[in-house]
């Protein structure tokens, strides 16, 4: 199940495990990421808490947890490669897995179709 | 006739076709290539003398560094080769206009230098006993007196190294007065055209920010900012002249909006230049106000430092100034070093930018006052000559007049496939130094001209049909004259991302 | 005026294109009843006028080239060969900006990639930034910067650190909830000081700071603060504020710093009264993002030619704004270039050399006060300065033998005022000082003692 928010995260939820990246919209706004400080994992988060740091050359951009949860795995290949988060920002360029603490919180959050119609509406 | 065989041609001759070639030696012309030292020398070599120590026994417990440190040395004439060949890839003010705004890049007398470096200024230690500094704290109490009158406060804390620290030293002093009559506040008010080290700074002091809102005209929203002063708010940070280049000009009813919720008015002094010597920022309710004395007082940029910022304070902060500061005696002069109750405490080893100082008095005294008024003025007229002489083909974001700088905006590019940084970059190509850009935030792909009072009419001219070219060449669609530039300077553009992406922060022989 | 382009006929061209009649119209944003104040001061002065006048005040302060010289404690006379100062007065560096602007910079971005290089390598550690205002502000960067990668708040500052590094640690974090642990100076006892240390160090410690060589001169092994700050997942933060030791006594990377922080001054810098100097700044590689201040990284251009540019940058202010690293928006650029030309000169043959001739001095100036009643040496270690118990009162015997032309150390409780040390001298001697320079103090301290 594939789910995006209004901060341009997606999310690929598989059991009680979601996988959070940002989006081709938000990456491409960016332009070239050249560093990515995740969290650790076993970090608890709150929805809307500062989770990760994605960063061009000139700007530093906070993303935020989009849902509550325990981080359990983090993208160490975007350590060495942060242009993955440009070139394969749906898949190679994931950031976390976070354990979903309610999932409840999914429900508000867009399909892809809602998401393509709402980065219309932004340009 | 004699005839002489010797003669060689001395016409020109005719252009040739083919020159794009790469010379043997790597270097083109005057352009002269130069690696690092680091590929040149060896740690064998040393352009020094060193001096002939005979036997003895040590006194360091046996600490003695035996592995390698790997500095290469070069001899002197190489040496002074590679930084000569280095310096030659720079652009100075030396060279030519550096109209970069917010920086005052003005002209840096060489008499300054001549003074920093008396044996008397430059060869003495902070240390010594003071009855042989007299001089030097004669120096710093004259300076504090300038500075004093030229903004109208009573007190000044010279110490602080650069403008930042300054704006540290000033936000500390507020707190340190809040907090001396046991009101904890806990915002600072910054418009979002500050200087980012405004939010840095007042974050540093535990600060939360929160932005005002501008006006249309550029300035601050006097209404909204009414709104936002309560009692939780310690400071409002105002850059004045702003960095828009404008006059606040509804100052004094922002001061006294300030006052009233009792908080503090903190200036930043970057933009002093416009106002020097026609206007005191004490006459105009400042509370606390940091100068550059790099950009307003003519000590030399330096590539970036060292710069010297000196703060001064209205009767409400001046008890709580950082030590070491210096007092009149009876018989001269003393330097206060340790800090009172109420003083904020040390923020610098030592006494501060000495070398700095004496360079900022060397300027205030060539000019004097009149000349200090008369530099204000004409950095004003050469940034409204700009103005006025780029407006049809520029678009300006502001109505004027403009203070010492003027701000353009990218609407001029629209659609024309050219950016503010291609047009920057064009500007090289043109052999000026850019105009500050994409700064203040407020504006779309802003340009911010600041030509200060050291061009002449001529400069001025020549730096207008520049720029009206480009405009020109921009809007008539030659792309790719943008694109790319420069194409003249030693190097192209540079690759940024790279740099970021895999940080290589120093030389490393295994590469 | 002579700084001043524009003649009387250019301003009223330049006043009638922008079509105004006179200056003050641009001026009208300012409230009319404060516009052109009085000022108070005098008028222009002539170049001449003016180098005469500031060569009088100059003439009234003893400069340290001109008489036997002793005075040390973070700032040091040392020979700078004149093409260091012919160097930096280049209008291309002198007149230079930031180099923000690369292509028109690469002077500016080589030197200080050089100097990075070189403070890592004299430092022991694998990344230095382009400069930091000073040693002090330096220190106190570097607490910050313990913080922030150990996540705790309690920093160590030891006996050994330099006065003036503490109160600027503890002036600038106290608005913080950092916690500052100030431990007391102990002249007489290094060992002590390093071992009060060690043992303050507990799992909420972020950082111990600890100069070495220490204010009072003497070096220490520091293997064993790094071990125990390590086991507590803190880090040790090595002040230098006499970086030419480095040419003698191993560096501070190879006893297990994570942070170095110095005072630059010693190489290519004078003393100018205590500023302008440079702080250098070198870590670890796994801390880079945490560091403050400016750095200088290689890529290449358009052509694919090797060139440098400023990196890093969302660490710093412009762009992070509240959340930067750090407020500083600058370094000591020329400092830095002063250092870099000299460190070149120097070369490792040279610095070995210079470095080995203090700490001669040194011993020759500690024997020749073997002799003189009323002195007692307190440092078993030291490089090129260290500290003696006079018989009186420091300051009154300082201030004596100034009135002889001798300059002759810095008493203790100048940097320590009411700490019981005020029969304490730290006496320092570089290269610079003679032998004839030695007999001169030794003399005068039998006078005044």
């Amino acid at each position: 199940m594939l789910k995006f928010t209004e901060e341009h995260e997606w999310l690929e939820v598989e059991g009680e495990i979601a996988t959070v990246g940002i989006t081709d919209y938000a990456q491409n706004a960016l332009g070239d990421v050249v560093f990515v400080e995740l969290p650790e994992v076993g970090a608890a988060y709150e929805k809307g808490d500062e989770v990760a740091v994605v960063e061009s050359v000139k700007a530093a951009s906070e993303v935020y947890a989009p849902l509550a949860g325990e981080i359990v795995e983090v993208n160490e290949a975007l350590e060495g490669e942060p242009g993955l988060v440009n070139s394969a920002a749906l898949d190679a360029g994931w950031f976390f897995k976070i354990k979903i603490a309610d999932a409840g919180e999914l429900d508000d959050m867009m399909d892809e179709t809602a998401y393509a119609e709402f980065i219309e509406g932004l340009d | 006739m004699s005839m002489n065989n010797q003669g060689r041609p001395t016409s020109a001759g005719a252009a040739t076709e083919n020159t794009d070639f790469e010379s043997f030696s790597g270097h083109k012309g005057l352009r002269l290539a130069e690696p690092l030292i680091f590929e040149l020398g060896s740690t064998e070599t040393t352009g020094v003398d060193v001096p002939e120590v005979g036997e003895f026994e040590m006194a360091i417990g046996g600490l003695e560094r035996t592995s390698e440190i790997g500095c290469p040395g070069l001899p002197e004439p190489d040496a002074v080769r590679h930084y000569t060949r280095l310096s030659r890839r720079n652009y100075g003010i030396d060279m030519g206009v550096f109209p970069l705004g917010s920086c005052t890049m003005k002209h840096n007398p060489r008499l300054n230098e001549k003074m920093a470096r008396l044996p008397g200024f430059g060869d003495i230690h902070p240390l010594q006993p003071k009855s042989t500094v007299k001089g030097a704290m004669q120096l710093m109490d004259e300076l504090s007196h300038w500075l004093c009158t030229l903004t109208g406060m009573p007190a000044v804390a010279l110490s602080p190294k650069a403008g930042a620290h300054g704006e540290l030293c000033g936000v500390m002093a507020i707190r340190s007065a809040l907090e001396a009559r046991g009101d904890a506040r806990e915002v600072i008010l910054c418009p979002e055209s500050a200087h980012g080290t405004n939010p840095a700074t007042a974050a540093f002091c535990g600060y939360k920010v929160k932005a005002i809102p501008a006006k249309d005209n550029g300035r601050v929203d006097l209404e909204a900012l009414k709104e936002a002063l309560d009692d939780t708010v310690a400071a409002v940070m105002l850059t004045n002249p702003n960095t828009c280049g404008l006059f606040e000009n509804e100052i004094r009813d922002i001061a006294d909006a300030i006052h009233a919720a009792g908080a503090f008015f903190y200036c930043d002094g970057a933009n002093f230049n416009a106002i020097m010597g026609k206007a005191r920022p004490g006459d105009l309710g400042v509370d606390a106000m940091h100068f550059n004395l790099h950009k307003t007082f003519s000590t030399p940029h330096g590539g970036g430092g060292p710069g010297s910022g000196p703060v001064v304070f209205s009767d409400a902060l001046k008890a709580h100034v950082p030590v070491p500061f210096v007092v009149k005696t009876d018989d001269g002069f003393d330097l206060v070093e340790d800090a009172d109750d109420k003083s904020m405490g040390r923020l610098v080893a030592y006494h501060g930018q000495m070398g700095m100082y004496v360079r900022a008095l060397s300027y205030m005294l060539s000019h004097g006052s009149d000349g200090i008024r008369q530099a204000a003025e004409d950095a004003v007229l050469n940034a409204n000559y700009v103005l006025a002489s780029l407006g049809d083909v520029m678009t300006a974001s502001f109505d004027g007049p403009c203070m010492h700088e003027a701000l353009f905006d990218d609407r001029f590019l629209k659609d024309t496939g050219v950016t503010t940084l291609d047009f920057a970059k064009a500007m090289i190509d043109e052999g000026y130094h850019p105009m500050t850009m994409y700064f203040p935030l407020v504006v779309h792909g802003a340009m911010l001209i600041e030509p200060t009072e050291s061009e002449s009419k001529y400069n001025m001219d020549q730096f207008i049909t520049s720029m009206r070219g480009l405009a020109g060449e921009a809007k008539g669609g030659n792309v790719d004259r943008f694109s790319g530039a420069p194409y003249h300077a030693p190097w192209g553009r540079l690759d940024e991302t790279q740099a970021a992406r895999k940080p290589v922060l120093r030389y490393s022989p295994e590469e | 005026m002579r700084y001043l382009p524009l003649t009387a006929t250019d301003r009223q061209a330049m006043l009638d294109k922008i079509g105004v009649r006179h200056i003050d119209e641009l001026f009208k944003d300012i409230p009319n009843d404060v516009l052109n104040p009085e000022i108070d001061l005098p008028r222009h002065k002539s170049e001449m006028e003016v180098e005469r006048y500031l060569s009088r005040m100059a003439a009234q302060n003893t400069a340290a080239g001109s008489v036997p010289f002793f005075v040390g404690a973070g700032a040091y006379k040392h020979h700078v060969p004149a093409t260091v100062d012919h160097m930096i007065q280049r209008g291309e560096f002198l007149t230079a900006y930031t180099p923000y602007q690369p292509e028109i910079a690469q002077g500016t971005l080589q030197y200080i990639f050089e100097f990075q290089t070189q403070v890592a390598q004299l430092t022991g550690m694998d990344v230095a930034n382009a400069s930091m205002y000073d040693g002090s502000t330096g220190c106190s960067e570097a607490v910050m910067m313990a913080r922030r990668v150990t996540r705790k708040k309690k920093a160590i500052l030891a006996g050994s650190l330099h006065a003036h590094y503490a109160s600027v640690v503890e002036t600038t974090t106290q608005f913080t909830d950092d916690v500052i642990e100030r431990l007391a100076p102990n002249p007489a006892n290094p060992e002590a000081e390093l071992q009060a240390a060690i043992d303050a160090i507990d799992a909420d410690t972020s950082c111990v700071v600890f100069q070495n060589p220490g204010v009072f001169g003497s070096v220490l092994d520091l293997r064993p603060l790094a071990e125990k700050a390590h086991e507590n997942k803190a880090l040790l933060i090595v002040v230098l504020t006499e970086v030419m030791s480095l040419g003698l006594i191993e560096s501070p990377g190879e006893m297990g710093a994570d942070i170095v922080v110095g005072e630059g001054q010693s190489i290519g810098n004078g003393l100018n009264f205590g500023g302008p100097y440079l702080g250098l700044f070198a870590t670890n590689q796994k801390f880079v993002r945490q560091m403050p201040g400016r750095l200088c990284g290689e890529t290449v251009d358009a052509d694919g030619k090797r060139g440098f540019v400023l990196t890093l940058s969302t660490r710093e202010q412009h762009i992070r704004r509240e959340k930067a690293t750090s407020n500083i928006c600058t370094n000591s650029g020329l400092c830095a270039l002063a250092f870099t030309v000299h460190m070149t000169l120097l070369g490792e043959k040279g610095l070995r050399g210079v470095s080995l001739a203090n700490h001669k001095a040194a011993v020759d100036l500690r024997d020749a006060l073997k002799g003189v009643d009323g002195v007692e040496v307190l440092n078993t270690t030291f490089f090129n300065e260290f500290s003696v118990k006079l018989s009186k009162d420091a300051a009154g015997v300082v201030d004596a033998l100034a009135d002889k032309g001798i300059l002759a150390g810095v008493p203790a409780s100048r940097l320590y005022p009411g700490a019981g040390l005020d029969d304490v001298l730290i006496l320092a001697a570089t290269e610079t000082v003679s032998a004839d320079d030695i007999d001169a103090l030794v003399a005068g301290l039998k006078e005044v003692l």
